[in-house]
């Protein structure tokens, strides 16, 4: 009985994530894309307590309520507040439209599936699923990072990627490290929110496009 | 006794010092002392005999190589930028409060770097590099300029991404070996990782090792995931160009080799080779075609060390004792030339207030002394003997084609694309009017001469105990 | 036989009179709970069954171009409506109608009605039937895929598309916390909205021309077919709500397969008259609490459906491999 609730509720978990980075997607509003990633880190809170419960690691706990502390309240805040300041409009601006993304994440969550199930055989069946979702997870982070063109959004994308790992990693069984690796992501993260405030790294760039600074740098005629 | 210790000491002991040393002349004095000692104390593994791996530590031959050329490239950048920001700080480009930061990064910096070359454990590996990463991403922005803060960020995005993708493919590193080696430490360390190989199961291994090549792939700047390597050359203090090209694509290079080792040791998982190859072929084409437009002089060099991480890439790849050395010779004489060549369009730079190519015409006429070591360097860069780097790709070349004949042509045209590239804007550097100076230039050419006559000296004559121990490396990396 | 022949078809007309007779106080309570929320005392809840006596006792007005799709439309819709509501489980199980259709025939029978109201609305040839006529249209060519899907995903997990057969392994309690119909649910509900014209899709209280969707496509009706159109709509209502409650709440329906037992009936009655309330009082809060988004938004919301579903039905492959 209870192995199939611990089973049931990390499927549950994990399907909240991965729902949660739908939910950023679909938002058209940055501070929505904000409320939604706060929710997929509260999830992940979750997931990551309920398999520090499950598996008896203490240990999760820690990476637990770094991803509440951190991913849920802070980072939201800082970047609502910096949004806020610097009046970026309140608008996302997509690459893609966002029934087409969404479409593609559905895309991408298949194909995780579809990478992660077959490789991953002789793996317990919980491993597996948690594999599967957060690949999907990740993969989805991805797509917030190419498809949204915004520094804040761009930031959120490459944080629910983390949280997909974060996934994966309490998901394995036994994988040591888990803490550190947050911690070290931690760091990450509040670098980034640090450069985005001090600097004021308004609407910005593409990432994958070297114009601007080939233009600035005189590389292009 | 043991090195190690004092070779991560150095640096951790040096960074916090210098972050109380508010004087800008004497922390460059500390920062170039403590890059000295480190380089010393390296020295010392090659003499002492090979500790056996610890928990924290795993040294190898592949790895003391590694350490040796890093502490020894770090320690001339350490001395070439002395001079270097003393020139920053009098053009107001830089404040000693930005020095003070700047000082205690770098140092930072070499630590991150000496610790993923020596740890025994993947996830410390892992989180070394990440370390590496920021500081070396504060140092790109350290001009503040709106350009450098894009590159940086540019930079800051790609290479979290791809940290987080190698995070992925060490998680299923670890599930591929839980099955042999269960769940516990063990199964992140390098040596017994390497011990149980064959017993891990080979699509887990196979999945992680595409999640790793793209994740230290894009630390590496293999094509299509170098978008961020040019800006950050570019924008970021030259010094810090040359380290990033010299020593920290490197090492994600090695991060990559030692995955491909594990993935070797396992019979049943996929041969990385033709990945590997793929993705050094790639660098070394587009980067080979890009260098024909650049008019930034750093970009320049920046898409050069794209090529050539590409061709080490498909060193390794091609594998065996003859590639494989050629691989680690090439690795070795990039890392000198270019920091070589770094440092001396830094100086170039500098005194021409500029970093456009057509600004910096006809070096040899106003500098002698700069404008042809900077031609000896990219004479040496584009693989002209009688420099090393001519050597190392003579015999990666030969040693493909009886293997595989198309490959070798390839590379072939790969490389002489690049040749074409190079020299077709060497001539516009070096030669040709001199445009006037905005400031004089200073700064020692000591360093750069010392690189010219390593790499010189390797193309000549490799000493008979370097050529065997370099063997028995290429040995090991199967 | 013929005994058990003739407490089925008691059982289904009992079925038909209890939807006929609740569908106007569904609409009725949802109206006055939203009311009271907005702070308004709100008609009666009973007002919409005035309404309806009141539209059948007036004269019927057609247009000079109505042709006889316009005239039978209302009947049409009406019966299938009737015919959809009859094979949703609303306080009872195992209706003799829900042997003949399954979750897909029920969604091809709104889709006809959604046709003809479709096409009637075309028909009269005014600017305002067309819009809505095509806005209706968007809106159904999405949300249909979106159920279609749903009805795979939860066919899926049950093994079966038969409504009862789906309660029953729904009741059986081997689903656990199902992720898949989780997400199913989520889609239905969102599918459930777009059809029913409510909040944020269309705006079933106001008669505002450039948004309106459903209301602009019957404004050319009248008298009794007004009435019988209006009555469609709520039975509309009710059956998805009664979809909904008896696919993922289906506890304490009278599992009536053979003989009327009274204490059942009467226990799934109640429950019944609980989801309807339950249904009232959240579409009520639901819909105060959210603003209408444009047309063009609703394509995303609809989209989002299909997305939960299709990864209701990829959940249900991950969860497989246990």
């Amino acid at each position: 009985m209870f192995a199939t609730l611990a089973y049931d509720l990390s499927h549950m978990t994990g399907a909240m994530v991965l729902l949660a980075g739908f939910a950023v997607l679909y938002q058209r509003r940055l501070l929505g894309v904000l409320r939604a990633f706060a929710c997929q880190a509260v999830a992940v809170a979750v997931a990551a307590a309920w398999q520090a419960y499950s598996q008896e690691a203490p240990h999760l706990y820690v990476t637990a309520a770094i991803a509440l502390l951190l991913k849920g309240i802070a980072a939201p805040v800082a970047l609502d507040r910096i949004v806020r300041r610097l009046d970026i409009h309140r608008t996302v601006e997509t690459a893609v439209g966002i029934g087409a993304t969404m479409l593609a994440g559905v895309g991408l969550v298949v194909l995780a599936v579809l990478l992660v199930l077959p490789v991953t055989i002789s793996s317990a069946a919980l491993t597996r699923e948690t594999l599967a979702v957060a690949l999907s997870v990740v993969l989805i982070g991805f797509l917030i990072m190419i498809t949204r063109r915004n520094a804040i959004t761009q930031v959120v994308g490459f944080m629910s990627l983390e949280n997909g790992l974060v996934l994966a990693a309490v998901g394995v069984k036994g994988m040591p490290l888990v803490v550190e690796m947050s911690v070290a992501f931690s760091l990450l993260i509040a670098f980034i929110l640090f450069g985005i405030f001090f600097f004021r790294i308004r609407e910005l760039f593409d990432t994958l496009d070297l114009q601007s600074i080939e233009s600035f740098r005189g590389e292009r005629r | 006794m043991n090195a190690l210790p004092l070779i991560l000491g150095f640096p951790l002991a040096a960074a916090v010092a210098l972050a109380f040393v508010s004087d800008h002349r004497i922390g460059a004095r500390v920062n170039a002392g403590a890059s000295l000692a480190t380089f010393t104390v390296s020295l010392l593994l090659l003499v002492l005999e090979t500790p056996e791996p610890t928990q924290i530590a795993f040294i190898d031959d592949f790895n003391i190589y590694l350490v040796v050329l890093t502490s020894f490239v770090a320690f001339t950048a350490a001395w070439f930028s002395a001079g270097y920001i003393a020139h920053e700080i009098e053009t107001g480009r830089l404040t000693p409060a930005h020095l003070r930061f700047y000082h205690a990064m770098y140092q930072v910096l070499s630590f991150a770097m000496l610790l993923a070359l020596t740890a025994n454990n993947i996830g410390v590996m892992w989180a070394a590099v990440e370390l590496a990463t920021l500081t070396t991403v504060v140092m790109v922005s350290l001009y503040r300029t709106r350009p450098s803060l894009e590159a940086a960020w540019k930079y800051f995005i790609l290479g979290s991404v791809g940290i987080a993708l190698a995070l992925f493919g060490t998680i299923l590193v670890y599930l591929a070996a839980q099955k042999a080696m269960g769940p516990g430490m063990e199964a992140l360390t390098w040596s017994s990782l390497f011990a149980e190989a064959p017993n891990f199961e080979p699509e887990l291994l196979n999945v992680a090792f595409v999640f790793l090549l793209i994740g230290y792939g894009t630390k590496a700047g293999l094509v299509p995931l170098h978008a961020w390597l040019p800006d950050a050359h570019a924008e970021g203090p030259t010094p810090i160009s040359a380290v990033l090209s010299g020593l920290l694509l490197n090492v994600a290079l090695y991060a990559i080799v030692r995955f491909k080792m594990l993935l070797a040791a396992n019979g049943d998982a996929l041969a990385p080779g033709p990945l590997l190859i793929a993705m050094g072929l790639s660098s070394l084409f587009v980067a080979g075609l890009m260098l024909y437009r650049r008019r930034d002089i750093k970009r320049l060099f920046a898409y050069s060390s794209i090529e050539h991480m590409g061709v080490i890439t498909v060193a390794f790849g091609m594998g065996g004792p003859l590639a494989n050395f050629a691989g680690l010779l090439h690795m070795a004489l990039h890392s000198l030339t270019k920091s070589a060549i770094f440092y001396t369009i830094g100086l170039a730079s500098q005194a021409r207030g500029t970093q456009q190519v057509e600004q910096i015409r006809g070096l040899t006429a106003s500098h002698p002394a700069l404008g042809w070591s900077l031609v000896a360097g990219t004479a040496a860069i584009s693989g002209l003997p009688p420099f090393g780097l001519f050597m190392s790709e003579f015999l990666l070349v030969s040693s493909t084609f009886p293997r595989a004949p198309v490959l070798g042509v390839l590379l072939l045209i790969g490389l002489l694309t690049a040749f074409g590239g190079l020299m077709l804007r060497l001539h516009g550097i070096a030669f040709g009017e001199a445009e006037r100076d905005r400031r004089p230039l200073v700064g020692s050419l000591i360093p750069v001469y010392a690189h010219l006559l390593l790499i010189l000296i390797a193309g000549v004559f490799l000493p008979g105990p370097l050529v065997s121990w370099f063997q028995s490396i290429a040995e090991v990396l199967g | 036989m013929i005994q058990a022949a003739i407490t089925s078809i008691g059982l289904q007309l009992l079925h038909f009179m209890v939807a006929l007779a609740s569908a106007p106080l569904l609409v009725g309570s949802t109206r006055f709970a939203k009311s009271r929320l907005q702070g308004r005392r709100g008609a009666s809840p009973i007002q919409p069954y005035r309404d309806l006596l009141r539209l059948m006792r007036k004269e019927t007005v057609l247009a000079h171009d109505a042709s006889w799709i316009f005239r039978i439309t209302p009947y049409l819709v009406f019966a299938l409506m009737a015919a959809a509501a009859g094979m949703v489980p609303m306080f009872a199980l195992d209706l003799p109608l829900a042997s003949i259709g399954d979750l897909i025939a029920i969604v091809a029978l709104l889709a006809t009605a959604r046709f003809f109201q479709a096409l009637a609305g075309l028909d009269i040839g005014t600017a305002f039937g067309g819009m809505g006529a095509s806005r209706d249209a968007l809106i159904g060519s999405l949300a249909e895929p979106a159920v279609l899907m749903v009805a795979f995903a939860v066919a899926l997990v049950a093994g079966t598309t038969a409504l009862p057969a789906i309660v029953r392994f729904v009741l059986s309690g081997g689903v656990g916390v199902e992720v898949s119909l989780a997400l199913a649910l989520i889609a239905l509900v969102i599918v459930a909205i777009a059809e029913n014209g409510r909040i944020p899709v269309d705006n079933p209280a106001t008669h505002l021309e450039l948004t309106m969707v459903h209301e602009a496509m019957v404004l050319e009706y009248s008298g009794r077919d007004l009435a019988l159109i209006e009555a469609a709509q709520m039975l509309k209502l009710l059956v998805f709500v009664s979809l909904i409650a008896s696919l993922f709440a289906p506890w304490g329906l009278a599992v009536a397969a053979d003989g009327f037992d009274f204490a059942e009936l009467l226990g799934g009655m109640a429950v019944f008259v609980l989801h309807l309330l339950a249904a009232a009082l959240l579409i009520a809060v639901f819909e105060v609490s959210v603003a209408k988004m444009r047309v063009f938004r609703v394509v995303e919301f609809l989209g989002a459906a299909f997305i939960l579903a299709v990864l209701a039905v990829v959940f249900r492959f991950v969860t497989d491999v246990s």
